[in-house]
C-alpha cells in the first residue's frame, strides 16, 4: 500500500480513469445522495469554524490584542464573585495570553523539521536508489509501521523510555560543554527529567518522518530515467546526479511534504501533551525547557477550564483553537499548493496512517 | 602533462569520497528512521508482556487496577461506529467526487474535504464537545465520539475511494456501456466492483486510524468502566487509548502496567489491520497481473 500516490500514476489515471460523459447517469439517485453526501464535510468545516468563533467571541473581547503578546496564564480566581469586563464576565484577575503556546507549537515543529528532513531525504535516497527490491519494500513497510504508531503510544515512548534516556545520559554533555555564547547558550542550563522541547522535538520530527521520507522517495522513483542516465553518461557520480538532476526535479514536492509534516506538527496534540511537561505560562529560555503548545494546552486544560464558572476559561481555549487552525491551514494550503505542482493526487497522509 | 593527470586524479578521489560521505550518512540516515519503529514496538512488548495475563483482556478496569475489557469492547464499538458513519458518507462522497463531480461546486467541496483534512484532532474534540456534548446535551457519548472521529476520517475514506475508482479502466466501462448496461449498474457491477479492494483498504486504514486516537475522544466519548451500553446519548464508555493517556503517570503501579497493557494492545490491533490492509493490496496486484 503506497500512502502517496506518484505523478507517474496520476499520468496513467488521467489516459484510462476519466469517465465518459454519457456513462455518468447524472440524474440517478446514486448520483443525488452521493452529491449530499458529499457537501458533510463542507457542512462539518462550517459547522467547527462557527462553533469555535461563537465560543471564542467573548474570550476575544475580553483578551483584546494582548492575548497574542501576553505571555500570563491566570485563570482568575473562581471562588470570587465574577465581575463584568467589556460585558464579559469573568473571573476576577483572570489574563490570558497566547504567545507561550504559539511560541512553543512553532518552535517544536521547526525543530522537528530539522531533524526529520535530511533523515526522511537521505533515507528515502537510499531507498529509492541503492537498495534492492526486496529490501526497498522491507524498509517501506518499517516506514508504514511508523505513521501508523499513535501519537499517545509515541508520547508513552517519549515520556518513558526517550525522555529519560536523554536527560541521563545525553543531555548533560551538551550542558556542561556547550559555550557561553550566542545560540549554543541555549543548550545550557538545567537538562530536567527529558520532559521539555528538545525530547518533544524528536518525538515529533521521528512522527513526521513518514510523511516527507515516503513522499521524497515516490517523488525520486518517478524522476525520469534518461536524465539521470544522461547525467551518469558524462562521469557524474552518484551525489553529483542526485544533487543536479535528481534534487532540483523532485524540490518542490518535498519541500511540499515538508511543509504538509510541519502542519501535522502543529497541531500534534497526545504526544506533545505527554512529553512536553505541559507547563503553562513561560516561553521555552532553554531547549530542554518544559513548555506547552496549542493542541497539547487544549487537551491538559479543558478539564479544568469546565471549572469556571463564567466560561472564560473554556472560551479562552476556543480561541487558541482557532489561532492553531489558522495557522495549520496556512500550513496546509502552502503544501497543497506545492504538492500540486508535482502530483494532484495528494492523500491526506499524515492523518495518522 | 603528468601535472595534469595528477590534479585530474585528485579531483576524481575527492568526487568520490564526496560520494562515499553522501551515502554513509544517507545509509546512517535510513537506520536512524528504521530504529524508532522497531524501539517503540520492542518497548511496548518489553514492558507489557512480563505481566500480560489473560485477566487483563477478560477483566474490566477497577479503579487503577483490573483489565482492559471495558475499555477493548468500547475501542470496537467505537470503530464500528466509524466505520459505519464515515465509511458510508465517504464511500458516497469519493464515488461523486470520482464520477460526478464538475466544475466550480466540485472544487469547493474537493477543497473543503481537504481543509477538514487538516483541522488538528484536538480542535475536533473541542468542537464535538461544545456542540455535541454541551449543545445537543447528548452528554459524554457513544453517538458524540463517533460523529467526532467520523468528521475526522471522512476525508481521509473519500479520498482513498475516489482514487481508487479513477484506476478502474475505462476499457471495462465502455465495455458494460456497449452490453446495453443502465449508468446505475455500470456503477455497481463493473465500477465499485473492481475499486473494492481499494475502498476496503481506505476503511481498514480508517479503522486503525479510529482504534488509534486519543485527542477527539477524550472529551466527546468520556470514560467508564462499565462495559459500553449500546445507547447513543448519555453513555460514556472507555477504549484504549484514554487508558494509556491516564495510567501512564500514575504513582500506582498497577496503573503503569495496565497504560502499557493497553498500548501493546492497540499496536497489535493496528498491526493486524495494516497487515490485512497489505494482504488485500498484494491479492489485488496479483490479479492484476495474471489478467495483463
Amino acid at each position: 500500500m503506497s500512502i502517496v500516490e506518484t505523478s507517474a500514476d496520476d499520468a496513467k489515471n488521467d489516459a484510462t480513469g476519466r469517465f465518459h460523459p454519457n456513462l455518468l447517469g447524472r440524474r440517478t439517485p446514486i448520483a443525488i445522495i452521493s452529491a449530499i453526501a458529499t457537501t458533510v464535510p463542507a457542512i462539518a468545516v462550517i459547522a467547527v469554524l462557527l462553533v469555535l468563533l461563537s465560543k471564542a467571541l467573548p474570550a476575544i473581547k475580553y483578551n483584546g490584542v494582548h492575548f497574542l503578546t501576553s505571555t500570563a496564564w491566570n485563570p482568575g480566581n473562581f471562588y470570587a464573585n465574577p465581575v463584568v469586563t467589556n460585558g464579559v464576565e469573568h473571573p476576577i484577575l483572570a489574563k490570558y495570553g497566547v504567545w507561550p503556546l504559539l511560541a512553543g507549537t512553532l518552535e517544536s515543529s521547526i525543530i522537528a523539521l530539522i531533524f526529520a528532513l535530511p533523515l526522511s531525504v537521505g533515507a528515502a535516497f537510499i531507498v529509492a536508489k541503492k537498495l534492492p527490491p526486496r529490501l526497498r519494500s522491507i524498509a517501506s513497510t518499517f516506514l508504514e509501521l511508523l505513521a501508523g504508531i499513535p501519537s499517545v503510544i509515541f508520547g508513552l515512548w517519549g515520556a518513558l523510555t526517550l525522555g529519560p534516556i536523554l536527560s541521563k545520559h545525553i543531555y548533560p554533555f551538551f550542558a556542561h560543554h556547550a559555550p557561553n555564547i550566542i545560540f549554543f547558550r541555549l543548550f545550557r542550563g538545567n537538562t530536567g527529567n527529558g520532559e521539555g522541547l528538545l525530547t518533544s522535538a524528536l518525538v515529533l520530527g521521528i512522527m513526521v518522518i513518514p510523511i516527507i521520507a515516503s513522499t521524497t522517495r515516490d517523488l525520486i522513483t518517478a524522476v525520469p530515467r534518461l536524465t539521470e542516465e544522461g547525467a551518469a553518461a558524462l562521469g557524474f557520480t552518484e551525489w553529483e546526479i542526485t544533487r543536479k538532476v535528481t534534487f532540483p526535479w523532485i524540490s518542490a514536492g518535498v519541500i511540499g511534504a515538508t511543509v504538509l509534516g510541519f502542519a501535522r506538527a502543529l497541531g500534534e496534540t497526545m504526544a506533545v501533551a505527554m512529553v512536553s511537561g505541559a507547563v503553562l505560562g513561560t516561553v521555552p529560555h532553554t531547549i530542554y525547557s518544559t513548555y506547552s503548545t496549542i493542541a497539547a494546552a487544549i487537551v491538559t486544560q479543558l478539564d479544568s477550564a469546565l471549572t469556571d464558572a463564567t466560561g472564560l476559561a473554556v472560551e479562552t481555549l476556543a480561541e487558541a483553537a482557532l489561532i492553531l487552525m489558522a495557522v495549520t491551514l496556512l500550513a496546509n494550503v502552502a503544501a497543497r499548493y506545492l504538492v500540486k505542482r508535482v502530483s494532484s493526487t495528494s492523500l491526506p497522509i499524515g492523518k495518522g496512517l | 602533462m603528468s601535472y595534469q593527470i595528477s590534479n585530474h586524479k585528485k579531483r576524481s578521489t575527492s568526487r568520490r569520497l564526496a560520494n562515499g560521505v553522501v551515502l554513509t550518512l544517507s545509509s546512517i540516515a535510513l537506520l536512524a528512521v528504521i530504529a524508532p519503529s522497531i524501539w517503540i514496538v520492542f518497548q511496548i512488548l518489553h514492558k507489557a508482556l512480563p505481566h500480560f495475563g489473560l485477566s487483563v483482556l477478560t477483566k474490566s478496569g477497577v479503579g487503577l487496577d483490573g483489565g482492559l475489557k471495558n475499555e477493548i469492547i468500547g475501542t470496537a464499538v467505537i470503530s464500528i461506529g466509524v466505520v459505519i458513519v464515515a465509511g458510508s458518507i465517504g464511500i458516497l462522497s469519493g464515488i461523486y467526487l470520482a464520477q460526478y463531480a464538475k466544475g466550480r461546486f466540485a472544487s469547493i467541496l474537493r477543497a473543503a474535504s481537504d481543509i477538514l483534512a487538516g483541522i488538528p484532532s484536538i480542535v475536533l474534540g473541542y468542537v464535538g464537545y461544545s456542540a455535541l456534548v454541551v449543545g445537543f446535551h447528548w452528554g459524554f457519548s457513544l453517538g458524540a465520539g463517533v460523529i467526532t472521529l467520523s468528521v475526522l476520517v471522512m476525508p481521509y475514506i473519500a479520498k482513498t475511494t475516489e482514487v481508487a475508482l479513477r484506476q478502474v479502466p475505462i476499457n471495462y466501462i465502455e465495455g458494460a456501456e456497449a452490453l446495453g448496461f443502465k449508468p446505475t449498474r455500470i456503477l455497481s457491477r463493473i465500477t465499485l466492483k473492481t475499486a473494492l479492494p481499494g475502498i476496503t483498504t481506505g476503511l481498514i486504514v480508517a479503522m486503525a486510524i479510529s482504534v488509534g486516537e486519543t485527542a477527539p475522544l477524550l472529551y466527546t466519548a468520556g470514560y467508564s468502566q462499565n462495559l459500553p451500553k449500546l445507547t447513543i446519548t448519555h453513555s460514556p464508555l472507555g477504549y484504549l487509548t484514554y487508558a494509556v493517556w491516564t495510567f501512564y503517570n500514575q504513582p500506582n503501579k498497577t496503573a503503569l502496567q495496565l497504560s502499557y497493557d493497553a498500548g501493546m494492545v492497540i499496536m497489535v490491533l493496528i498491526l493486524l489491520l495494516i497487515g490485512i490492509s497489505r494482504i488485500i493490496v498484494a491479492q489485488t496486484q496479483r490479479h492484476a497481473e495474471t489478467r495483463r
